[in-house]
C-alpha cells in the first residue's frame, strides 16, 4: 500500500479541517453566515400574484427549456399542484383564501429555487457543483456533477429536479436565479415578465425594507412575516402574504438553522475519531497482548517447572531401578552360577553314569 | 459414459444454479437498458425522491451488513480474541466482497458513474457527508482487499508476499477500524441535512452513533448467520478448527451481540426521550417503529442472550437472522419508509419491478463469487503450508 498512515490521516483530517476554514458553507463552526453584503433578493408579494403564469413562460424562454406539454395559456394546469421539474424551473399554483374558504379570491404562489443564503444543496454536494455567489444566486455546475442527487434529498423546500431520461449526460435542473442575466445587468426573466409587479428585485436589504414598509403600511393586507428572511438561516427569494404560508404549500416547520450547520457536529467528529481511535486501538492491542504475553509467560514457567519436576521424578525412578536392576543382575547372576554348577554336576554324574554302564 | 455427464448434469443444474442464471439474464438485460435508456427508464426515482431501493438497500444495507469484516478483525487482532481466529476469513472475504459490491451497486444509481472520482480528483465537496463516505468507503475497500490478498496468495502459492502482507495485519485492522467507524456513522449523518423529511421518531441528532452501533449488530449477526449457511453448504470445505471453533465463534459472537443490541435499545430510548417524541408513538408511524424497536431490537436481545445462556446454537442461529432482518427494516424505514412522510401518500416511492431486480442481480453476483472463492481458497480451512502461523 501506498499510502502512508499520516498521509492517510492528514488527507482525512482535511475532510474536517477545511471545514473550519471554509469561508461561506461554514459547516463545523456555529458562526452565522449573514450572506453576501451587496447580494440580490427577489421579493414575491403573493397578495399581488393572479396566476396568470407569465413568470412561467418567461422563465422558459431565458433558460431556453424544452416547450410545455400543455401552452402556458392553458391555466387548468393551476387545477393541479405542482413543482418544479427538469423542464420547468417555476411553477405557479392555486390555493384556496383561507380568509373566504374558497377559489375566490384564490391564493396563488410562485415557486422556484429559494437561493438559500447557506444552501443546504451546497452543502450537500460532494463535488461542491453548487456554489453561493456574491451576487446573490446559488449556481450549479454540471460539468462536475456525478448524479448522486444528494442535493435533492438535502434541499428543504423540494426543489432541484433531474434529467432521470437523459441517460448520458444528466443534469440536476433548478432556477438559476438569472445568474448570467444579473452579471450581464438585466433582470431575471420571470421579474422582467410580470404584469403586476408581483416580483421585486433589488438588493437584499433593500428588498427586506421593501417589505417591511408594505407590511407596516397595509396590516390588514399582510400578516407580519417576511417568508425567507430566516427561514433555514434566510434566503434571497423573500415572500410576503396575506394567507399563513402553512396553507399554501410554504413549510413553516423548517426553522432558522442553516443547513450546513445540521451536519457540523457529524463532520466536527471526523477528527477526532481520526485522532482518537488508532491511539485507543493500539492502546487496546497492547492490553491484550501484554495479557497474552503475561499468561504465555506464566504459561511457560508452569510448563518448564512441570518438566523439571517429571525430569526429577524420572531421574529418581531412574536410578532406583538402576539399583534395583544391579541387585537384580547380581541376583540374577549367583543363581545363573549355581545353575550352571549344578547343571554342570549333574551332567558329570550323568556321563559317570554312562561310563560305568558301557564298561560292565 | 453416460453416467458421468448425468451426473455433471446433476451438480449444474441445481435450482439454485437455475434461479441464478434466469437472474443474470434478465439482471444483464436491465443493465443494458439502464444505460442506454437513462435512470427513468427502470426506476421509479422522482424529483421529489431521488433516492430508491438501490440507495436504501444496495448501499445503506450492504454496507452495514459487510461490517462483520472489520468487527471480526477488530475481536480478533486488537482485543485479542485469538479463538475466533477461524472466522476472521470468510467474514474478511464477505466484507470485502459486501464493499465490492455497493460500489458495483452504486454504478447503477448515480448519473454519471464515469464522474465516481471526480470528487477525489477534481473538487473536493468536504462539507458533504457524502465526501466522507465516499472517501472511507473507497479507502476500506482497499484495506479490505490487502486483508483478503493473503488467501489468493496462498492459492497461488506465492508465500514471500503472502508473508509480507500478514506482517502488515494490525495496521491494516485499526486502518479498518478508523474507516468503518467514520463511514459506517456517516451514513446514518447523512441524513442529518433532512429533518423535515425524516419522520421525527427516525431522526434524530444520535444518527450516526446509532448506525455505527447497529453496523457492529449487524457485524457479528451477520457473521453467525453466514456461517450458518456455510455450514449448510461448505462443510466439506471447513477444517477441524474451523469446525471446532465454531461453536465457542457463536457462543461468544452471540453474547456480544447480546450485549451492544442491549445498549443500541439503550440509546434508542435516551434518543426519543431527548426529542420527546413519546406522542408520535400512538400514532401509525408510532407502531411501526416499535415493531422495530420491539420485535427487532429488544426481542433478538432477549433471544441472544437466551441462547448464550443455554448454550442453544440453533437458536442463536435463528435469532442472527431476525437480527439481521431488522437491521434492514431500519435502513429501510430511514431512507425510504419514513423518509418524505410529510409527501401524500401519492407522491411516495415505491420501487419499480427493475430496481428490485437489480438488487436481487446484485445479491446474486454476490453469492456466485462467494462460492467460487471459498470452493477454491483457503477460506473456510487453514491452507496446509501455513498451519497456525498467524
Ligand atoms: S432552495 Fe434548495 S436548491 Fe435552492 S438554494 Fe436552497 S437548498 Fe439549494
Ligand atoms: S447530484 Fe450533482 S450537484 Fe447534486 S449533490 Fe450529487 S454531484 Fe452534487
Ligand atoms: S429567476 Fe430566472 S430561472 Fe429563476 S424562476 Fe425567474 S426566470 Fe426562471
Amino acid at each position: 500500500m501506498s499510502l502512508t498512515r499520516r498521509r492517510f490521516l492528514g488527507w482525512i483530517g482535511a475532510a474536517g479541517a477545511s471545514t473550519v476554514l471554509g469561508s461561506s458553507a461554514d459547516a463545523s463552526s456555529t458562526v452565522h453566515f449573514k450572506g453576501y453584503a451587496d447580494s440580490f433578493a427577489i421579493l414575491h408579494d403573493i397578495t399581488l400574484c393572479v396566476g396568470c403564469r407569465a413568470c412561467e413562460t418567461a422563465c422558459n424562454k431565458v433558460n431556453e427549456l424544452p416547450p410545455p406539454d400543455l401552452p402556458f395559456k392553458d391555466l387548468t394546469v393551476l387545477n393541479q399542484k405542482r413543482r418544479t421539474t427538469a423542464k420547468a424551473f417555476t411553477v405557479v399554483n392555486r390555493f384556496e383564501n383561507a380568509k373566504t374558504g374558497s377559489l375566490s379570491p384564490a391564493v396563488f404562489v410562485k415557486k422556484q429555487c429559494n437561493h438559500c443564503l447557506e444552501p443546504a444543496c451546497a452543502s450537500a454536494c460532494f463535488v461542491k457543483a453548487f456554489k453561493k455567489t456574491p451576487e446573490g444566486a446559488v449556481s450549479y455546475d454540471h460539468s462536475v456533477c456525478v448524479g448522486c442527487r444528494y442535493c435533492m434529498v438535502a434541499c428543504p423546500f423540494e426543489i432541484p429536479s433531474y434529467e432521470y431520461d437523459n441517460a448520458f449526460s444528466p443534469r440536476v435542473m433548478k432556477c438559476t436565479m438569472c445568474h448570467p442575466r444579473i452579471l450581464q445587468g438585466q433582470l431575471p426573466g420571470c421579474v422582467e415578465a410580470c404584469p403586476k409587479e408581483a416580483i421585486s428585485f433589488g438588493k437584499r436589504k433593500d428588498i427586506l425594507n421593501i417589505a417591511r414598509e408594505r407590511i407596516k403600511k397595509h396590516p390588514e393586507r399582510y400578516l407580519d412575516h417576511i417568508y425567507g428572511e430566516t427561514e433555514m438561516g434566510g434566503t434571497s427569494w423573500l415572500y410576503i402574504s396575506g394567507v399563513p404560508f402553512e396553507q399554501i404549500g410554504m413549510r413553516e416547520d423548517l426553522g432558522i438553522t442553516p443547513a450546513p450547520e445540521l451536519t457540523s457536529g457529524a463532520l466536527g467528529a471526523v477528527p477526532i475519531v481520526v485522532g482518537l481511535w488508532p491511539v485507543l486501538l493500539t492502546g487496546i492491542y497492547a492490553i491484550s497482548q501484554r495479557k497474552e504475553k503475561v499468561s504465555a509467560e506464566e504459561q511457560a514457567l508452569a510448563v518448564a517447572e512441570a518438566v523439571e519436576k517429571t525430569q526429577a521424578l524420572a531421574k529418581q525412578k531412574l536410578t532406583g531401578e538402576l539399583e534395583k536392576a544391579k541387585k537384580d543382575a547380581l541376583k540374577d547372576k549367583d543363581s545363573a552360577i549355581k545353575q550352571a554348577v549344578k547343571k554342570a554336576l549333574d551332567d558329570a554324574a550323568a556321563a559317570i553314569v554312562k561310563q560305568e554302564a558301557s564298561n560292565v | 459414459m453416460s453416467e458421468k455427464t448425468l451426473s455433471v448434469n446433476k451438480t449444474l443444474l441445481t435450482p439454485f444454479n437455475i434461479f441464478a442464471g434466469i437472474v443474470l439474464v434478465i439482471g444483464f438485460f436491465i443493465t443494458v437498458l439502464r444505460f442506454t435508456k437513462g435512470l427513468g427508464a427502470v426506476t421509479n426515482l422522482s424529483d421529489n425522491n431521488p433516492w430508491g431501493l438501490w440507495i436504501g438497500f444496495d448501499l445503506l444495507c450492504g454496507v452495514s451488513l459487510a461490517a462483520g469484516g472489520f468487527v471480526t478483525s477488530a475481536a480478533v487482532y486488537i482485543f485479542g480474541m485469538k479463538r475466533y481466529h477461524s472466522a476472521v476469513r470468510p467474514a474478511i472475504l464477505t466484507g470485502f466482497l459486501g464493499y465490492a459490491l455497493v460500489v458495483f451497486a452504486l454504478n447503477y444509481d448515480v448519473g454519471r458513474p464515469w464522474r465516481l472520482p471526480y470528487p477525489f480528483i477534481i473538487q473536493q465537496g468536504t462539507t458533504s457527508l457524502l465526501f466522507e463516505v465516499g472517501a472511507c468507503v473507497a479507502l476500506y475497500l482497499t484495506v479490505l482487499f490487502i486483508e483478503f490478498t493473503p488467501a489468493v496468495l496462498e492459492w497461488l502459492g506465492l508465500k514471500k508476499a503472502r508473508n509480507l502482507v500478514v506482517r502488515l495485519t494490525m495496521l491494516l485492522t485499526i486502518f479498518g477500524v478508523v474507516l468503518s467507524t467514520l463511514h459506517q456513522s456517516s451514513l446514518g449523518a447523512l441524513y442529518l441535512i433532512a429533518p423535515s423529511k425524516l419522520h421525527p421518531l427516525w431522526y434524530s441528532t444520535y444518527l450516526p452513533v446509532y448506525f455505527f452501533v447497529s453496523s457492529i449488530i449487524a457485524g457479528l449477526s451477520m457473521v453467525l448467520f453466514e456461517s450458518t449457511l456455510s455450514h449448510h453448504y461448505f462443510e466439506d470445505k471447513m477444517d477441524e478448527t474451523h469446525l471446532k471453533e465454531n461453536t465457542g465463534v457463536t457462543l461468544g459472537f452471540g453474547k456480544a451481540a447480546s450485549l451492544v443490541l442491549a445498549g443500541y435499545f439503550t440509546i434508542k430510548i435516551v434518543g426519543l426521550a431527548i426529542s420527546n417524541n413519546w406522542h408520535y408513538l400512538t400514532t401509525g408511524y408510532g407502531a411501526w417503529f416499535l415493531l422495530e424497536l420491539l420485535g427487532f431490537v429488544a426481542l433478538p436481545c432477549f433471544l441472544y442472550a437466551v441462547g448464550v445462556r443455554d448454550k442453544n446454537v440453533k437458536l442463536i442461529r435463528w435469532t442472527a437472522l431476525l437480527t439481521v432482518l431488522g437491521i434492514v427494516l431500519n435502513r429501510l424505514n430511514i431512507s425510504l419508509i419514513a423518509f418524505n412522510w410529510q409527501l401524500p401518500s401519492s407522491e411516495r416511492y415505491f420501487p419499480h419491478w427493475m430496481e428490485i431486480m437489480v438488487s436481487v442481480f446484485i445479491v446474486v453476483v454476490g453469492i456466485l463469487v462467494f462460492r467460487f472463492i471459498v470452493t477454491k481458497m483457503p477460506i473456510l480451512y487453514e491452507h496446509p503450508d501455513y498451519k497456525g502461523n498467524h
